[in-house]
């Protein structure tokens, strides 16, 4: 099968540890509590993230790679890994001010960061919590 | 719709290097991959397979059968193998996940025979991977 009818991307898995707190400053303390449980304790907790990105594009002939991973490492690095790794997501990161950081708001905001990627299409972004848990956002 | 999916590892060793290119060019885009003596990796594969399981089997397909397919196509041809010099598939491409995904796709392809090969991932390890799918195929399962 030639390489135009088939679709290949690119994954590639990168971890950061935050802390967050799960609270809707338009809700009364006892509904919050309701909705977000322990995950609303005024102090916050924390996770290890695991953030995968999969990127699309042509296979480069003469590297056999869709996008070259130095320059994604360095953009992912400069725009979600720096800024989220080791900060406590609602107090330093403007975007959760004033949303709640639901790791459903966060995967949709790693692939809003990433989407300008020049160097391939981003697909998907995959943001893992815990191992069990995981969210994925393809921007639609 | 039923998506089957069966994982095995191989472990290979490869070289990251494009005789067009000038050897710092080699050194500037490819890094430690360009090591002239190679490197290798445990790779894992994930075959998925797409198909309505079989009203009398109840299956997509046999897993057997699956098994003894990516044995002889996959594991004799890569498995304690050099990516480069011993598998012809591969030869004058860059042994990146992306062209060893696309490479397997091509060996799969025509010998599932029962469902439809839907998807192929290889990691090169937990971080790095790449999906391989039909142009058009719509889920990304």
């Amino acid at each position: 099968m030639t390489s135009e009818t088939l679709h290949v991307e690119l994954g590639r898995r990168y971890h950061f540890s935050a802390s967050h707190r799960l609270h809707n400053p338009d809700l009364s303390e006892r509904e919050n509590f309701r909705i977000y449980g322990k995950c609303n304790n005024p102090f916050g907790h924390g996770h290890n993230y695991t953030v995968e990105v999969r990127l699309s594009g042509s296979i480069d002939p003469a590297t056999g790679m869709i996008s070259n991973l130095t320059d994604l490492d360095s953009f992912v690095n400069e725009y979600v890994i720096e800024p989220f790794d080791h900060r406590s997501l609602n107090e330093e990161v403007p975007e959760f001010q004033k949303t709640v950081p639901t790791t459903e708001i966060l995967c949709i905001e790693i692939f809003r960061r990433l989407k300008a990627f020049p160097h391939a299409k981003l697909e998907a972004v995959r943001v893992q919590e815990t191992t069990n848990n995981s969210f994925e956002y393809a921007g639609n | 719709m039923v998506f089957l999916t069966r994982k095995i590892e191989f472990a290979a060793s490869h070289v990251y290097h494009n005789p067009t290119l000038s050897p710092s060019e080699n050194k500037r885009i490819f890094g430690k991959c360009n090591n002239p003596h190679g490197h290798g990796h445990n790779y894992t594969l994930e075959v998925t397979v797409a198909g309505e399981p079989d009203p009398v089997t109840g299956m997509v397909l046999d897993l057997k059968d699956l098994k003894e397919i990516l044995e002889r196509e996959i594991m004799q041809r890569m498995d304690h193998r050099h990516l480069n010099l011993e598998v012809p598939e591969l030869k004058g491409q860059i042994p990146t996940c992306e062209n060893i995904a696309r490479v397997i796709w091509n060996l799969l392809d025509p010998r599932i025979t029962q469902g439809k090969l839907h998807r192929v991932r290889v990691y090169e390890n937990s971080d790095l991977f790449a999906d391989c799918y039909r142009n058009g195929a719509g889920a990304r399962v």
